[in-house]
């Protein structure tokens, strides 16, 4: 903190034109997959992937983050006008959003969630700024013991706190951890499930995975017809909220900016658990929650601020920890190792023309999006025209001929199918594809710290709970598993009625 | 992750700290929302399989404890080794048994789960997109990518979003010229090519 300079410079490499290019790319885009229902930001990041080897690591990087932030804007967007959230983190802003559409005020609404957004990124972006280099700092001591520790609650948080059912989210993490073991053994050189294939012995790559599992397995998924197509109205007035608007909406942003970048950073937290929460809060709070539902202006403005503010400071674990807190962090995680960079508390002060760079993209972004969200709306609205069924097999074919270019592998695009069924028949069945991946790329991290560990204690467990920062996230782990059960065991004595709400709710 | 359910069966995380009451009130105001507006018409409607019966769900838990079974069986051949040495095959052997402990209770809860979807008239279409993609991988080594990818758009509009033939077969030629100028024109990627 002591000097401002590397994050000053860092604007000197966001201007840059190429960045600044790829920056306006990778919100464009996010804008675009937030407003085309079809295709979550993990997804469209995945398939992205190979286009980024190509270029600078922080290039790569400003593109991917634009587009995952950038996709939040644009999930308001089919919200609002047609009922049909484009992401899980605008699930919310349908109830308020589309009741505000029906009495004439998609454009209010439009415009409130834009300049919601654009201060719960903003404020989360200053935050993360100063608050990224102290956990850094932090972090510089960590050994293996402390990393095999962050990384088990890492996988665990997130594969507790994704939707669907727990046991199948943790089945699914093992099946990530137990594919990262695919290949020859790092300690021992000794081959580990390579069924005598030479294409496995370097193991599985992450690319052909995270393609596979999110982009065509969801591909797959949207094939089965579940959600019809909903026609855009033409156009959108009215976009500039009035100054009563403002008013009524300022303590919901200011609310949601906090309550997004603190459940940002929680592993497994992220953007739609904090738009939820904030759009409880607000609820929670009014005088007046009957109007929520029935087009509150602040039941936008809350979780749209909120998931935002969420999606930046998401970053946090990532850029400081070298954890990922969620499945779209997990594969910039990825693409950042394939560029031979390590996220890691070393990032600020090793590359810190990467770290302040990234951070920096941020505000530009915001108000690239701020731009495109108010004025430029109707051309977005008018997207919302083209058809999925046309843009399901340019997604294929740019997923199997782009998985190919990075390896020139005819293997990859094998794998990527086989991953692509993997991934559709985990959705099917129940399975959050998102701990896969996320286990997947911390599996080795996990394995070698583990076994480091284990030599350092010569063999005690005991030794991960003497040390103090290893031994405080352990007894987190500990209670993370241990209270869904003791509830469930609570609820289970007292009787069935809730028994329908628990199975929803867990 | 992009079919989020306004109001399906989907289970939303309860938000931790806003208390048990935010997760309800949520849904409440899912069901609310539904209600209020029954000219839903305008809105996608979601459209959901129904859930999958307990066969296919002890059918599921049984594929996991295979794999866990088949992990654990691997990783002992390569060696189990011990806490102060461990060995190439400790960690797969670990998370092989937490796989079939896993799946094990996942056997056990069959019976109540709901998250599945039954097979569903819709998934030939599934088993026909990915038969388009093998036809792809084997035949793109034979004979280029050209080919193969205009098979596929083609399936794709024409059988599987049921586009008019028109426009199936103009937007397939449209694809494979724009991929044949940005890999092999511009790009030079080494992918096979016909031309």
């Amino acid at each position: 903190m002591e000097s401002l300079t590397p994050m000053i410079d860092g604007f000197g490499v966001v201007l840059e034109p190429a960045n600044l290019l790829y920056c306006l790319i990778g919100v464009v885009i996010g804008m675009l997959v937030g407003v085309l229902p079809g295709l979550g930001p993990a997804a469209t990041i995945a398939i992205l992937l190979p286009l980024t080897f190509s270029i600078e690591p922080v290039t790569a990087i400003i593109m991917l983050a634009g587009i995952f932030y950038g996709a939040q804007y644009g999930g308001t967007i089919t919200s609002v006008l047609l009922r049909l959230p484009g992401e899980a983190s605008s699930v919310v802003t349908v109830f308020d959003g589309h009741a505000m559409a029906r009495q004439g005020r998609a454009g209010t609404a439009l415009g409130i969630a834009a300049i919601g957004s654009f201060i719960g990124g903003t404020v989360s972006i200053v935050a993360l700024s100063i608050l990224a280099p102290v956990v850094a700092g932090f972090a510089l001591d960590f050994g293996p013991p402390e990393y095999t520790a962050l990384a088990l609650l890492g996988i665990l948080l997130v594969a507790t706190v994704s939707n669907g059912g727990r046991v199948k989210a943790v089945v699914a993490a093992c099946i990530g951890l137990l594919l990262a073991t695919v290949g020859q053994d790092t300690f021992t050189g000794a081959e580990r499930f390579t069924f005598g294939s030479m294409s496995l012995a370097d193991g599985i790559d992450f690319v052909p995975v995270a393609m596979g599992v999110f982009g065509l397995g969801e591909i797959l998924y949207n094939l089965e017809e579940r959600a019809k197509g909903a026609t855009a109205p033409s156009r959108v007035a009215n976009v500039w909220p009035s100054r009563g608007d403002l008013r009524q909406s300022a303590g919901a942003i200011g609310r949601g900016s906090v309550l997004g970048f603190l459940l940002g950073i929680l592993p497994g937290g992220g953007a739609t658990l904090s738009s939820l929460a904030a759009y409880g809060l607000e609820k929670r709070r009014s005088k007046t929650p009957e109007r929520f539902g029935h087009g509150a202006i602040e039941g936008v403005a809350a979780p749209e601020t909120a998931n935002n503010a969420a999606s930046t400071s998401s970053f946090i674990p990532l850029l400081t920890l070298g954890i990922p807190a969620n499945a779209t962090m997990a594969i910039i995680f990825g693409a950042l190792l394939i560029q031979g960079v390590t996220p890691g508390p070393q990032l600020v002060a090793e590359e810190p023309e990467l770290f302040w760079g990234v951070v920096n993209s941020m505000y530009i972004g915001n108000i690239l999006l701020l731009i495109m969200s108010i004025p430029l709306v109707g051309l977005f609205v008018k997207i919302l025209r083209v058809r999925g069924t046309i843009l399901a097999p340019i997604t294929v074919l740019i997923t199997l001929v782009g998985v190919y270019t990075v390896r020139n592998s005819v293997f990859d695009i094998a794998l990527v199918i086989v991953f692509g069924l993997v991934g559709y028949l985990m959705k099917k069945y129940g399975f959050e594809p998102g701990p896969l991946v996320l286990a997947f790329v911390l599996g080795s991290l996990l394995e070698t710290s583990l076994r480091r560990s284990l030599l350092v204690f010569d063999g005690d467990p005991t030794g991960f709970l003497t040390r103090p920062i290893s031994g405080t996230l352990l007894v987190v782990l500990a209670v993370v598993i241990l209270l869904p059960l003791a509830r469930h065991l609570l609820r289970a004595r007292r009787g069935a009625p809730d028994r329908q709400h628990e199975d929803a709710g867990t | 992750m992009t079919t989020p359910s306004a109001e399906g069966p989907g289970p939303e995380p309860a938000p931790p700290d806003a208390g048990p009451d935010t997760a309800t009130a949520t849904s409440t105001d899912a069901g609310a929302g539904a209600g209020a507006d029954p000219d839903g018409g305008e809105a996608a409607e979601e459209h959901r399989p129904a859930p999958a019966g307990t066969t296919a769900n002890l059918v599921v838990a049984l594929v996991i404890t295979a794999v866990g079974v088949a992990g654990a069986a691997g990783s002992w051949s390569l060696g189990l080794g011990s806490a102060a040495a461990p060995s190439a095959g400790t960690w797969p052997f670990l998370t092989s048994i937490a796989i079939t402990c896993l799946g094990v209770a996942l056997g056990a809860l069959a019976r109540r789960t709901d998250d599945a979807e039954a097979l569903s008239p819709a998934t030939w279409r599934i088993a026909a997109g990915v038969a388009t993609m093998v036809g792809f991988v084997a035949l793109i080594s034979v004979i280029g990518f050209e080919i193969p990818s205009l098979l596929l758009a083609l399936v794709w509009l024409r059988f599987l979003g049921r586009e008019s033939w028109r426009l199936s077969i103009a937007t397939s030629f449209g694809i494979v010229a724009a991929f044949y100028a940005i890999f092999v024109g511009a790009l030079a990627i080494p992918i096979p090519h016909l031309l």
